[in-house]
């Protein structure tokens, strides 16, 4: 058979974003513009230098795509509690940098508090398995890392196992970016391991509610430019429909049997997304029927008592919430490469390797490469400075 | 911690898949994979578990559809929309209707 490395082929690549040339030739004073929701999108349009290599007529925006960088300070400030507290916290390696409303959980450990990173919820299971103390994981993460956090709860946890719910539920949240002021989406490059789960069906709704077209992108250069070609198609058409451009994982009703489990676990409840607002449906929290293993009702007690936290002044100036909504880029941020860079992020997109900031920190932004060669080569080395990204 | 990684299927032990990364190999959970897996299926993996068994068909026909893009892209606007509904019909796995496949 043929290996999915087919995905990467440069002929084919260069012949799809010819065609994307050949579709936008005509609005490049007024670009077509498209957001994809999914840090893993930006992190191969930048590896792949796929952005540079974009036609002027076509602007392709980040939205609210990286859960680490979406989930509110509260929520940071929730597991910061409880690790200071003395029990001991697993979680992926990226929410570990993640500041809230004050320290990060790196910021308590270094204090000497105990957290754990761990690659997946049965790393933090076989860890709870090992000791007798109480692992709370704090668990973050679209609904296709919800989904293995529902199995693992299904499948018989360790008891001393409790789970600290910072899921998000991404299709809400297009539809507030799409209603807010400003916005100027016009149609939406859909997350494909997201849609292997939930199944392209989920987004009939939304196209059919907002008017905007959306295509289900794989994470290959040649999937992310097939999409951006249909997607372009469609805008230009004025046809607002959902196409599967990623058909060898996504099919219209998803993974039935993961849906049913992430459904058996949790339930859809409004929350504030950081930076961005309060997303009617947008949290997934653990039902009743989890609730020896919910952390927020196992130390209620311990969560409400603690002190509020003033936000830091410095995050006042963060623009991530604008970012993410596609409002401003990281360049137009006054903290960006400068009070903000990776070793010491001041927004939550600067922290996670799937936020904004910090891939155009590492990759240069929109690094013009057609314009200048010296500036291109400061980009490969990962210099934040040459993001001359702003097209708008 | 988002990364959906393609891997072969080396063995299976339960609902304990040994899987190989492209030289890698790491142990990933079937708990909630859509179809059954077997030893040399590629499968698609999140967080330690495998959420899509890649039909290996898939992957020449998708690369037949980009090609049908790329023709049709640089031709004019209207052929584009038949594509789309070209699209749209693939999107649903071979032989099997929606209803079918609940």
């Amino acid at each position: 058979m043929k290996s999915p490395l087919e995905f990467r082929d440069p002929e084919r690549a260069r012949r799809l974003l010819d065609a994307l040339a050949h579709l936008t030739q005509d609005r490049e004073r007024d670009p077509i513009s498209v957001m994809h929701v999914c840090g893993s999108h930006e992190q191969a349009v930048a590896r792949f230098g796929l952005r540079a290599a974009l036609p002027p007529g076509l602007d392709l925006i980040m939205g609210p795509g990286c859960p680490v960088c979406v989930t509110d300070c509260p929520e940071i400030d929730e597991a910061v509690a409880l690790a200071r507290a003395g029990l001991r916290v697993a979680t992926y390696g990226d929410m570990l940098r993640v500041p809230g409303s004050g320290p990060s959980l790196a910021d308590v450990a270094a204090e000497g508090a105990r957290v754990d990173v761990v690659y997946s919820v049965t790393q933090a299971a076989e860890l709870a398995r090992r000791c007798d103390e109480e692992i709370v994981f704090f668990a973050s993460g679209f609904e296709t890392t919800a989904v293995a956090t529902a199995a693992l709860l299904e499948g018989g946890p360790p008891e001393n196992l409790s789970v600290l719910s910072a899921h998000k539920y991404i299709p809400p949240a297009m539809e507030i970016v799409v209603e807010m002021p400003g916005s100027r989406v016009q149609g939406f490059l859909a997350a494909g391991h997201a849609a292997t789960i939930t199944g392209w069906g989920v987004f009939e709704p939304f196209v059919a509610r907002q008017r905007r077209p959306v295509v289900v992108a794989g994470f290959e250069p040649l999937d992310i430019l097939a999409a951006l070609v249909a997607l372009v198609g469609l805008v230009r058409a004025g046809t607002p429909r959902v196409v599967n451009a990623f058909r060898r994982c996504v099919t219209r009703e998803g993974n039935r049997n993961a849906q049913a489990t992430l459904w058996r676990v949790f339930e859809l409840v409004g929350g504030r997304w950081r930076g961005i607002a309060r997303v009617p449906n947008g949290n997934l929290r653990l039902r009743p029927a989890f609730a020896a293993h919910d952390a927020r009702r196992r130390h209620a007690r311990l969560l409400a008592a603690r002190a509020p936290l003033p936000a830091a002044p410095l995050l006042r100036e963060c623009r991530c919430g604008e970012i993410m909504a596609g409002l401003a880029t990281p360049s137009d941020c006054r903290l960006f490469g400068r009070e903000c860079v990776p070793a010491e992020p001041v927004g939550a997109c600067m922290v996670s390797n799937e936020g904004t900031c910090r891939i155009w920190h590492q990759y240069g932004g929109h690094p013009r490469l057609a314009v200048s060669a010296s500036c291109s080569t400061r980009a490969q080395r990962g210099a934040g400075g040459c993001s001359e990204s702003a097209r708008r | 911690m988002c990364l959906g990684v393609p891997g072969r299927v080396v063995e299976i032990d339960g609902l304990v898949a040994t899987v190989d990364f492209f030289g890698v190999c790491r142990t990933v959970s079937l708990q909630i994979v859509d179809e059954p897996v077997a030893p040399g299926d590629y499968v698609l993996n999140h967080v330690g578990f495998a959420i899509r068994r890649i039909p290996p068909e898939e992957i020449g026909e998708t690369l037949a559809l980009y090609e049908r893009l790329i023709e049709l892209a640089a031709q004019d606007d209207p052929l584009l929309a038949d594509l789309h509904s070209e699209i749209e019909a693939a999107g649903r796995p071979p032989g099997r209707s929606d209803e079918e496949s609940a």
